[in-house]
């Protein structure tokens, strides 16, 4: 982003480069940065405060000002938060005969409904498969636990995308059961952390990395600290 | 801890260095047109999603609110985005700042391209420029840069 920063100063744009990653915009060096040391993902810090965000634009116009290149930091930091933050209660089991994986995603439905209904699709759940298949991209991911190969379990598409519009179904599930919007990383903390779909996702990917695949295929199914 | 680590990652990527740093003095805010320019793929619904290693950019209506990311990467909270798009791009504040006469104008049109990109050479031999002399015909002074 820095880099397009210097492509744009170039066309005559004068530009504030907001970076929340420091090694990356000291390196880069735009011509005006604002370093923010606030989660991925949340390059104005915190959602539904436009107080928190106008004081961000504030310094980032100030910047403005300067007479040569420069890279200043934003006062104020946002920290991650953990899945304690998200208070889901996960639906309990009302099928046994279902496996429980299965069982937890369709009882999340109402609450992926209502996610949608009050923000819409934004994070783009749904952009490799809809959110009809996810079932059958689940039970394929459980063939894969069990041990066969990823490419005969029925998996709908390259894994690590199908990853994402599981997790995103279950993110917005989340959103959908709290009375807030959690705190940076907490929704996807919760994911893997908590339910069982984010059990069988990692199991899945610690299969295909253990039977050889190539890291392409397994290591973007999850975060990379996972 | 996934943020701290997952910024570790991105830390030892390779950054491109300019030996020349370009820099334009804008006119006054209060009479400077603004545009935000996102790299975390934005795009509308119905527009064409971001492909892997997507080196284009997107044309972004300000009319309209209905922004989704087609960002292909687990490393990052989606939830913030997903509850509030002001949290990755703050339309619903310039707004106010133009209302108010902070800034004169808000831009008809914005960009997004996709950030996660390993090889860089074609965007900063074609798409970047395009998009720069796109918004720059398009009556644009100042661009703010957001990440994801």
């Amino acid at each position: 982003m820095s880099t397009l920063a210097h492509i744009f100063e170039t066309a005559g744009i004068a530009t504030v480069a907001l970076g929340s990653v420091r090694k990356q915009i000291e390196s880069t060096a735009p011509p005006r940065g604002l370093l923010c040391d606030f989660p991925l993902g949340r390059p104005l810090g915190k959602p539904d405060d436009a107080e928190f965000q106008h004081r961000v634009l504030s310094h980032a116009f100030s910047l403005l000002q300067a007479q040569q290149p420069v890279l200043e930091e934003f006062a104020e930091s946002v920290e991650e938060g953990g899945a304690e933050g998200l208070a889901c209660p996960l639906p309990p089991r009302s099928n046994e005969e279902l496996p429980a994986v299965i069982d937890e995603f369709r009882g999340l439905r109402p609450a992926y409904d209502r996610g949608i209904a009050r923000y819409g699709n934004r994070a783009g759940t749904g952009r490799v498969i809809s959110v009809d298949e996810l079932e059958r991209a689940i039970e394929a991911l459980i063939r894969v636990v069990d041990g066969t190969p990823w490419k005969q379990a029925g998996i709908p598409g390259i894994p690590s995308r199908v990853a994402q519009d599981i997790r995103g179904y279950y993110e917005l599930a989340a959103l959908g059961l709290s009375d807030h919007i959690p705190a940076a990383w907490a929704g996807t903390n919760w994911f893997f952390g908590e339910t069982e779909v984010g059990e069988i996702l990692l199991a899945a990917r610690a299969a295909m990395q253990a039977s050889g695949e190539k890291r392409p295929i397994w290591f973007y199914m999850a975060p990379g600290d996972r | 801890m996934s943020d701290t680590q997952v910024k570790a990652m991105a830390e030892d990527m390779e950054a491109p260095v300019f030996e020349q740093v370009a820099f334009t003095q804008p006119p006054e805010l209060s009479e400077a047109t603004v545009a935000i320019v996102s790299t975390a793929s934005l795009h509308h619904e119905g527009q064409e999603d971001f492909a892997p290693a997507d080196v284009g950019y997107r044309v972004l209506d300000n009319r309209k609110r209905d922004y989704q990311t087609g960002h292909w990467s687990p490393n990052f909270d989606a939830i913030g985005f997903a509850a509030d798009f002001n949290t990755v791009i703050p339309l619903d504040r310039l707004d106010e700042l133009e209302a108010v006469g902070k800034i004169g104008k808000v831009s008809d049109i914005h960009l997004s391209y996709a950030g996660n990109q390993f090889d860089l050479s074609a965007i900063r031999t074609d798409s970047g420029p395009a998009g720069a002399k796109f918004l720059k015909e398009s009556g644009v002074d100042v661009v703010i840069f957001t990440p994801v």
